[in-house]
């Protein structure tokens, strides 16, 4: 184990001021009536959760076998973040908008939530597009508020080309064969502490099955939103790539702005069967607190794959710019021979925002290759940390990883750390680590300035032209809306 | 054009210029000359507005208005041009792209509508053929990997594109073999016009005999110890700077 840990003083430092603020753009509270469980949470509220999503006998024994479970564990605190302890009694878990049933089709849905979806940039109706975008291709949403799934689009189109896209509670009713099938298959309920709450409580979530050979004729997307205070966010989403299948998913996530702090703790799964292909891509802008730290979204995620079948391929891509803690480390089980597992990521702290995320790729199957490029950039007073585990066991003959890790460093008050964590069990592996850390110079900030950009405009290029490689991975309509997130997570962090 | 009296600036506590007096009018082309640490840089460096150069004392006036108070990106947005004596790297950011954001902040500054892709590659391709740009320096990364000489030609080729009223080149034929000298200088004189003014500072004669210049100055410990006209480049060549920084 290595920690390099740096935080450079030069007298650029001087020109590099405290951050001014800037405002949360999706920190909006919709006005809506909601139904929600009183806070606590015991073997009752579990089966009131399921009793309430209607959900099939199997189902309720996984919550309560993960709840005593859950019991037994400690919250784990070897990330280097620090938070005040979550009191998990004193959380809701389950708020739901009054939808009367839930709504048949788009035109019933609550057009007070529409709006929200509006004015976040995500359009319920299918005739547009996201983010203004031309010529964009289709994307079909599934917009989970608080605990429920309130519309999901595009549903026959999908369904004609035997792709099931919904929300995971109507999965649990409609296909519970395959739920059943898959659910806990990559993160067992004990995995974690946030994994096991996750597992007793997970109100919704998109449930994504694309069958043999198919490749998915649109982007799928998820959009949550957390809007009732006092409410934990339990999301559980599986995708499943059939053999020679390929779907690219799309997940995005916005809270309003609340004085206390709020617990989303999601699991996601993928399975990858032979030759098949996901690609998972997240933009994460919870809200992030303000600049004394109050306030923000705990964003504790469990995000697993296994790549099951020879040749598959799962790749992550994250541009992680909110929450106030985030602690995620999505991850690649390369069972599959030749199997390729990848991981992209953006993480921006900013303010008194802690991030500790990355990745652990596992190398099983034979000739099994990984990579990750991580760019973690820390302005204000925040932390910023790479967890990587690479982990080569001993039949992963031929296994090969490159692993590029690059901090950049806005003002002197914030922090970059690197973890990198590699066992390997075999003599054919090959591993490569690179990690440099860099500061946006006064150099670069005046060569921008005297061609006439103005100083936001000129971080805002500087950092994308830092965080390339990842974002040329994010689908276009997503990259476009990432890159101006970028530009507005950093606003006056430098001046 | 612009007009400089009596100039002091520091770089923290260091007083670096010590006085200096300057006037050029639209079409001229003035040469600053002087050795190595004179100020040369700083001087171009206060003139473009980059932070932590610090004006003490005197003024300058550009086009009428007080330049003093302006910030850098103003300057560029009002006309004012600087060649980097070292041009400085944008890792991940494509030349063509981060030229196209500058001609646009700059349109945006003065009113007019942004060029879309298609338009900025015309005007592009037309000015990079003027210098003889590859073009895949166009697509690659700012600065990144460019060999000197290729680093001075890209900074005369954003030059071109941005069609600037003041153009203050630091150093340009530093680093520049014979031939790239002769391109480069082909381009700065092709831009040379009765409403621009140029600035060319130079350690060097051998630059002012491709850029001829109407008036030389030379600059040493701070102050403009002697001015001319391009004689006096020569007679600089011949003599060395010994006895006027001495003076
Ligand atoms: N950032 C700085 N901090 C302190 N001294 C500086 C700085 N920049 C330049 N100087 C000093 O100012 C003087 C003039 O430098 P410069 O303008 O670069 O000269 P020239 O371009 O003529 O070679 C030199 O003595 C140099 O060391
Ligand atoms: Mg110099």
């Amino acid at each position: 184990m290595e920690e390099l840990d740096r935080k450079p003083k030069t007298s650029d430092d001087d020109h590099v001021d405290e951050l001014l603020n800037r405002d949360y753009e999706a920190g909006f509270v919709t006005d809506i009536e909601s139904e929600s469980l009183p806070p606590g949470l015991d073997e009752g509220v579990i089966r009131e959760i399921s009793k309430r999503k209607e959900e099939p006998e199997f189902m309720l024994e996984f919550r309560l076998n993960a709840f005593r479970e859950w019991q037994k564990m400690q919250e784990p605190e070897w990330a280097h973040v620090n938070y005040e302890k979550v009191d998990y009694q004193s959380i809701s878990y389950y708020s739901a908008p009054k939808l009367n049933d839930g709504p048949k089709s788009l035109d019933e849905v609550d057009p007070e939530l529409l709006a929200t979806y509006e004015k976040l940039g995500i359009s319920l109706k299918e005739q547009e597009v996201l983010a203004g975008v031309q010529g964009a291709p289709k994307v079909a949403v599934d917009a989970v508020f608080d605990s429920v799934s309130v519309a999901t689009t595009f549903k026959e189109t999908l369904n004609e080309a035997g792709v099931i896209f919904c929300p995971i509670s109507e999965a649990c009713r409609e296909h519970p064969e395959l739920v059943q099938k898959y659910l806990g298959t990559v993160v067992p309920t004990g995995d974690n502490f946030f994994a096991a709450l996750n597992s007793a409580v997970f109100s919704d979530g998109s449930f994504v099955y694309i069958p043999e050979g198919v490749r998915c004729p649109m982007e799928l997307s998820t959009y949550f939103r957390i809007n009732a205070a006092n409410t934990g966010q339990f999301e559980r989403t599986i995708i499943i790539a059939d053999k020679g299948s390929y779907v690219s998913y799309l997940e995005g996530c916005t809270a309003p702005m609340r004085d206390e702090n709020q617990l989303h703790a999601a699991v996601v799964e993928l399975v990858a069967l032979d030759d098949a292909e996901i690609k998972y891509s997240t933009v994460q802008n919870w809200y992030p607190g303000d600049e004394n730290g109050k306030g923000g979204i705990y964003n504790f995620v469990t995000k697993r794959a296994d790549c099951r079948g020879v040749n598959s391929k799962v790749s992550w891509t994250q541009v992680e710019t909110g929450s106030a803690i985030t602690w995620k480390y999505p991850s690649c089980i390369l069972t599959g021979d030749n199997s390729v597992g990848e991981f992209y990521s953006v993480a921006v702290t900013n303010k008194r925002q802690e991030a500790d995320t990355g990745t652990k790729m596992i190398h099983v199957g034979k000739n099994t290759r990984s990579t990750v490029i991580s760019k973690g950039i820390s302005a204000g007073r925040s932390n910023n940390s790479y967890r990587g585990l690479i982990k080569i066991l001993p039949n992963a003959e031929g296994a090969r990883n490159y692993t590029q890790c690059d901090s950049l460093l806005m003002g002197d008050q914030c922090g970059a750390h690197t973890f990198p964590y590699i066992e390997g069990k075999n003599p054919s592996a090959q591993v490569e680590h690179e990690a440099t850390t860099s500061k946006i110079s006064e150099d670069q900030l005046f060569y921008c300035l005297q061609r006439g950009l103005s100083e936001e405009d000129a971080v805002g290029l500087i950092v994308n032209g830092f965080c390339k490689e990842v974002m040329k991975n994010l689908p276009m309509e997503f990259a476009v809306e990432a890159q101006k997130l970028l530009g507005i997570s950093l606003e006056g962090s430098v001046g | 054009m612009l007009k400089i009296e009596n100039l002091h600036a520091s770089v923290g506590d260091k007083a670096i210029l010590k006085g200096i007096n300057l006037e050029v009018k639209p079409g001229e082309v003035h040469a600053i000359m002087g050795p190595n640490g004179s100020g040369k840089s700083t001087l171009s460096y206060v003139l473009a507005g980059r932070d932590g150069y610090e004006v003490t004392d005197g003024s300058v006036t550009y086009n009428g208005e007080d330049l003093i108070e302006k910030d850098a990106d103003e300057r560029a947005c009002d006309g004012i041009y600087l060649a980097f004596q070292y041009p400085v790297e944008i890792p991940g950011v494509s030349n063509s792209y981060f030229l196209r954001a500058a001609v646009n902040a700059q349109r945006k500054h003065r009113g007019e509508d942004e060029l879309d892709a298609m338009g900025f590659l015309k005007l592009a391709r037309e000015k990079a053929k003027l210098l003889e740009l590859p073009d895949n320096l166009m697509h690659r990364p700012v600065n990144v990997g460019f060999s000197g000489g290729e680093k001075k030609r890209n900074e005369i080729f954003h030059m071109a594109v941005l069609e600037p009223q003041l153009c203050l080149l630091d150093e340009t034929d530093s680093g520049l073999d014979i031939d790239a000298l002769k391109t480069v200088a082909n381009g700065v004189n092709s831009l040379r016009s009765p409403d621009r003014a140029m600035i060319v500072v130079t350690h060097y004669q051998r630059l002012l005999d491709y850029i001829v210049p109407d008036q030389v100055h030379v600059l040493s410990g701070g102050k403009i110890v002697k001015s001319g006209d391009k004689d006096l480049a020569k007679q600089l060549e011949a003599e060395g700077y010994g006895d006027l920084v001495a003076a």
